[in-house]
């Protein structure tokens, strides 16, 4: 293992490195809706579908369950249609639970209280961004990870200014009502985070390869976790590599999000 | 047998200042854009939009007939923040009740069932609960005991949509892939106007699609208006897609002052939807 790393390491971008992350994010969850938004995480969504989670559900992005592996540029290639999913019918599935959703965000504090609804006051924010969207429910009802494609102390932050989508600390005041709270993983540029501390604070659960420990506690606003052996994010498997390249980002998509250093 | 077709400019008669008005669509998709120059045009005051936000809001927004917004967010899709919309905000010009997407759903579908909410878990722990007051909770009278949110219902004066095809009796067809929440904005209303790309015998509806297209029935509406790129520059597939240069035009409207008085001058200043479609070339 540690030598085929050793011999693949120099090839394999941060870029692939998050989408890889991204994939492990949806180990184990079996046949449920996955659904990740953005680039790195629709190419690391599908990448996990198409490799040792085959039987995500997956969207088109509209009202269209597609199975099967495809780029996430536009292409030809036509799509096969597994069901008719309406936005009204996705509430229906955020509800039930039957979904793991990947969410970004503008502020997250330790407990991954999440914030991209707007920076600033109630009244007259200083910045409006995109409003509350899905995350109160998103993440009440289901099973939600986090993408931060730009990992510093803006986004990382003591306090948001707003909670849309809520942590730990929130979820535990409200007991039993909070049953179906579940975040999992934050998947970052420099590396991923978890909650698997005593209190759900967030953890510093593997750095990508190239970044150090002392590079992402000082590009993060609050204290973290940081175990006393923290591992590399683990790289693609060729195979992985090849289904990257070949097949989900063809054209590269993955790279404009996340520049290799 | 009764013959609702009606115009922009008579729907607008009907409005009155500090009205809620919800707007069907989601995004910059499907929106009843000739109804909402029509509006943008009329000097009306105060209004509450309820919507799934795009440049409805945006626009009513820059022409000064809006006061409050209900929203659960507002993009224009291939834009992903209205610009409009934020300068309305960032200037503290307009107050909003926000909300999360399904909540919304839940208040359309309340208001549509005449009940005051709906029970949901949708937004516990969020400040859409505990920083609005206006959004309360109820505890469940089951063993449970449960406290849940009472998502609101959203009732609303007038609805207006925007369907691909319809007749002059009011039922209404869409042709893509989502209805999105159209019956229940006509069924949360007290009075309901729907623009369609083309008004066909009723019997001819069934010969555009399945049956299951046939989504907007002539209970849910009080007048059609025959408005050919009624949605523009909206999505409106299989019609017509987004106009993408069109829309990043009016977005760079938001810019200044100056930008805004020339697009407005240009695209509403022209006059009623038959103009506003020889000035674009539609």
């Amino acid at each position: 293992m540690s030598a085929e790393r050793g011999d693949t390491t120099q090839l394999i971008t941060r870029a692939e490195y998050c989408v890889v992350a991204v994939a492990e994010c949806f180990r184990g969850d079996g046949e449920i809706m996955a659904n990740p938004i953005g680039t790195i995480p629709a190419i690391g969504g599908r990448l996990a579908r198409a490799s040792f989670e085959p039987d995500l559900v997956m969207t088109d992005g509209e009202a269209l369950l597609i199975a099967g592996a495809y780029p996430i540029s536009p292409s030809d290639q036509p799509k096969v249609v597994e069901a008719w999913n309406p936005y009204r019918s996705m509430f229906d599935v955020v509800w039930s639970g039957r979904r793991h959703v990947m969410m970004g965000a503008s502020q997250m504090d330790r407990y991954g209280n999440q914030n991209f609804a707007f920076i600033g006051s109630w009244e007259q924010p200083k910045a409006q961004l995109l409003g509350f969207r899905g995350a109160p429910g998103n993440t009440i009802q289901n099973t939600t990870s986090y993408w931060i494609p730009s990992h510093s102390p803006k986004v990382f932050v003591e306090q948001v200014d707003v909670v849309s989508g809520i942590g730990y600390d929130r979820a535990a005041k409200l007991g039993a009502a909070g049953r179906f709270h579940d975040l999992r993983h934050v998947v970052t540029n420099l590396g991923v985070l978890d909650f698997e501390t005593p209190d759900h604070t967030m953890r510093l659960r593997s750095v990508h390869p190239g970044v150090t420990v002392e590079e992402i506690v000082a590009s993060t606003g609050f204290d973290l976790v940081v175990p006393d052996a923290v591992p590399e994010t683990r790289a693609p498997t060729a195979d992985e590599l090849a289904l990257v390249h070949e097949i989900l980002d063809p054209t590269g998509l993955r790279e404009k999000e996340v520049p290799n250093p | 047998m009764s013959d609702k077709r009606t115009t922009e400019e008579d729907v607008v008669a009907e409005l009155r200042d500090g009205m809620t008005i919800g707007v069907g669509g989601w995004g910059s998709r499907r929106k009843p854009m000739s109804i909402v120059r029509a509006i943008a045009r009329s000097g009306l005051k105060d209004l509450t939009i309820v919507s799934y936000g795009g440049p409805d809001v945006g626009l009513l927004c820059a022409a000064g007939n809006v006061s409050r917004v209900v929203y659960p967010f507002c993009s224009l899709d291939s834009i992903a923040l209205e610009p409009h919309f934020r300068v309305a905000r960032q200037t503290g010009a307009v107050s909003t009740l926000e909300l999360d997407e399904g909540m919304f759903l839940l208040g359309l579908q309340a208001a549509a069932w005449r009940v005051p909410f709906i029970p949901t878990r949708v937004g516990l722990g969020s400040d859409v609960v505990d920083r609005q007051p206006e959004i309360r909770t109820v505890v469940s009278p089951y063993d449970d005991g449960e406290e849940l949110v009472a998502a609101p219902a959203l009732t609303m004066d007038v609805a207006l949509i925007h369907m691909h095809r319809g007749d002059s009796r009011g039922n209404g067809q869409y042709l893509n892939v989502d209805p999105y929440f159209d019956d229940l904005f006509c069924m949360a209303a007290t009075r309901r106007f729907m623009s369609v790309e083309r008004i066909l015998e009723t019997d001819d509806l069934a010969g555009e699609g399945p049956v299951q297209t046939l989504r907007i029935n002539r209970l849910m509406t009080d007048g059609v208006i025959e408005a050919p790129f009624g949605a523009h520059f909206t999505e409106c597939v299989p019609d017509y897609g987004r106009d993408e240069a069109f829309q990043r035009e009016y977005a760079g409207s938001a810019k200044t002052e100056e930008a805004w008085e020339a697009w407005r001058a240009k695209y509403l200043d022209c006059g009623g939807h038959d103009e506003y479609r020889k000035v674009v070339g539609l």
